[in-house]
């Protein structure tokens, strides 16, 4: 059978599964499809928490990311478990005790304040949308180049799918579909890895491979990858390029960003009790950690394979995984010294980075570019980083069919991160701001039908993301985590761990959280571009860092101003001694 | 009853600062600001800064999360038996 079909075939029967679980599992209360009724099991909710969490950035980006980043790589791999430890110790449980349905709807009532609330919702949606165009791109790229559909088609198919279960099955759908997704996503991820670290090392865990020697020779695969990427001009492998206090700044803001996730947050509110709270997010963290440790081991592999394959090699004989990506204009070779074989080293390739392809081919066959080359290094290549993970079993020749549940795992982390976004966003919008703000009057059976509805655009809007990727999409996942992490996270935790936080103190602190950290995004990353590097930032910390600058200013002057304006309402005080009881 | 209240959030207050120190030095100690010391001493293929960055704190934020669980479960268990008596 050919990997098409097989793939064709994987990814047919996971649709079929998903929706399976939707029918099964309608939403037929608001309870029902905010929350999952709140009946969900503490390991099926940190299996659907995994799902929701691990998107198409860690599936398919990540472990390129690290493979081409190196040590540097780490921030996303400490950044994006290590909050879950705040999630757990700080926040999960108390929210699950305080018994609502959205994040919003716990900032409007601790601060007693429609402003607050509406604030909150405007960050909410403003992050998930952000977060859900990457996904989208996720799903286009997997169907393109292993079903060879059209990119805008796989867009509407994923879409259909999603539609069907999220706006059916609300949270109750999402949950439990989450959690097949889960499955599939994990062994999809897994097979792989174990393959090749049995090739590469000997041995069958990956995180063990990782750190043992090669089969061939007594060399450690890291020593030898450190040896191979400095003779290529690049900073050895297991050292680090950024300055430390941009590591610690880009840790931190993906931590708490992480913590103060609302999609993420959500999913706790759907278990029975606290103590079920505090479970699920240690199960939650097994199930991701599954994957993130793995994944650095992946990178290694991947980088090292790479570079074996392809260096030296006449452009004539390269494999075919290195045509098939090019036709997709995701690899571009050009040929500086025209020798005909391909030379990797360190640089970019090409000036202004991103290959422009002209209609012809060249000489061996290779697809011609617009771009002048840029002469300053030897590199005759462009990669894409988010290639390897797909790519990884093709380079490494493993058979057909692990491809194709590669591909199947892709589109599953996509849909369920997608998903899960796609309900916070309609929660905040029907509960919120209609039944909380505007339209206090209507029935909860109106309120279900506002919800569905809002899901439905919010689909839409996401597929249409999807048909016209906005170009800035890779450039704007700073911002999810940033905007979380100097809004959402102060005005949580000092919700519950600091009674005397007034209405004042929370909004101007989320303002300006909201306001500094933005601004400071928007000005390296789209006004001037040009001068986004260490000499002109603030402190030597890069824009996905500075979430953490904004997360201290939002906490210096929310307890500034609370201290300058009155205390909250007794039924407030009441409200956190309450909710820090378990 | 507030005082009750008083003490066992103390408690869990304690629970929390202890494993919060312990996250703050696994990762942002041992992964990034003491790591290149750390890369001096290897085990196996690894270098130690290396391997807390891209492994061990992992290891590490799971471990203390199941810790909490269970500390909180005995704190409360505590507490209730006292509000019993």
């Amino acid at each position: 059978m050919t990997t098409q079909l097989l793939t064709y075939i994987f990814v047919g029967a996971t649709f079929t599964l998903y929706i399976g679980i939707a029918l099964w599992s309608r939403a037929k209360s608001t309870n029902d499809f905010y929350v999952a009724g709140k009946g969900v099991h503490p390991i099926a909710n940190g299996m659907a928490t995994a799902a929701d969490w691990m998107s198409a950035a860690s599936f398919l980006s990540m472990a390129g990311l690290i493979a081409f980043l190196g040590k540097d790589g780490s921030v996303y791999l400490m950044g994006w478990t290590g909050g879950y430890v705040l999630l757990a110790l700080l926040l999960a449980p108390y929210l699950r005790k305080f018994g609502k349905f959205t994040v919003p709807d716990f900032i409007g009532e601790r601060y007693y304040s429609s402003t607050a609330r509406k604030l909150a919702v405007l960050c909410l949606i403003f992050i998930s949308f952000t977060y859900i165009a990457g996904q989208m791109r996720g799903v286009g790229i997997v169907f393109s180049r292993f079903l060879e559909v059209d990119i805008n088609t796989g867009v509407i198919i994923g879409m259909a799918i999603v539609f069907f279960y999220a706006v059916l099955g609300g949270m109750k759908g999402i949950t439990y579909t989450q959690v097949a997704q889960y499955c599939v996503l994990i062994f999809a991820y897994l097979v792989p890895a174990i393959f090749i670290s049995i090739l590469m090392t000997g041995q069958v865990i990956p995180q063990i491979g990782f750190g043992s020697t090669l089969v061939d020779s007594p060399i450690y695969l890291l020593d030898k990858l450190d040896r191979v990427t400095r003779d290529l001009g690049f900073v050895a492998y297991t050292e680090n390029v950024k300055t430390n206090i941009d590591i610690f700044c880009i840790t931190a803001a993906l931590m708490f960003g992480t913590a103060g996730l609302p999609h993420v947050i959500v999913r706790f509110f759907t278990v029975p009790s606290v103590g079920a709270a505090r479970q699920s997010a240690g199960y939650a963290l097994i199930f991701i950690a599954l994957l993130y440790t793995t994944a650095p081991a992946v990178s290694a592999f991947a980088r090292m394979n790479l570079i074996d394959s392809i260096q030296d090699q006449p452009y004539s004989t390269s494999p075919s995984w290195f045509k098939n990506w090019e036709e997709i204009g995701l690899i571009a070779w050009q040929d500086k010294n025209e020798d005909g074989k391909i030379k990797y080293s360190s640089g970019s390739a090409l000036e202004d980075v991103k290959p422009k392809y002209l209609d012809e081919r060249g000489e061996y066959g290779e697809r011609l570019l617009q771009n002048e080359p840029n002469l300053s290094n030897e590199n005759e290549i462009y990669i894409d980083r988010d290639i390897i993970v797909l790519a990884n079993p093709e380079i490494a020749q493993l058979p057909g069919w692990v491809i194709a549940l590669v591909a199947a795992g892709g589109l599953a982390a996509a849909l369920s991160t997608a998903a899960g976004l796609l309900l916070v966003i309609s929660s905040s919008v029907s509960h919120d701001l209609l039944k909380k703000t505007y339209m206090p009057q209507i029935t909860e059976k109106q309120e279900l039908r506002y919800a569905r509805m809002s899901a439905a655009v919010a689909i839409g809007i996401a597929g249409i993301f999807g048909i016209y990727p906005p170009a800035f999409v890779a450039q704007v996942v700073a911002f999810a985590f940033g905007l979380a992490a100097a809004t959402f996270f102060p005005a949580l935790f000092l919700g519950i761990f600091y009674k005397r936080l007034n209405k004042e103190g929370a909004i101007t602190g989320m303002l300006l959280g909201l306001i500094f950290t933005a601004s400071y995004i928007i000005y390296f990353k789209f006004i001037n571009p040009e001068i986004n590097n260490s000499d002109f930032w603030f402190m030597g910390i890069s824009p996905e860092g500075i979430g953490s600058v904004g997360m201290l200013l939002n906490f210096i002057i929310a307890l500034s101003v609370s201290s300058l304006t009155k205390p909250p309402p007794d039924e407030v005080l009441e409200l956190v001694d309450d909710i820090r009881r378990p | 009853m507030n005082k009750k209240n008083n003490k066992y959030w103390k408690a869990n207050l304690k629970i929390v600062i202890s494993l919060l120190v312990i996250w703050f030095i696994s990762s942002f100690g041992f992964g990034i600001i003491f790591s290149d010391y750390l890369d001096q001493i290897k085990f196996g293929g690894f270098k130690l800064g290396f391997w807390f960055a891209q492994q061990g704190s992992i290891y590490i934020f799971v471990i203390l999360i199941f810790l909490y669980v269970w500390l909180m479960k005995r704190l409360d268990k505590k507490f209730s038996e006292e509000e019993d008596s």
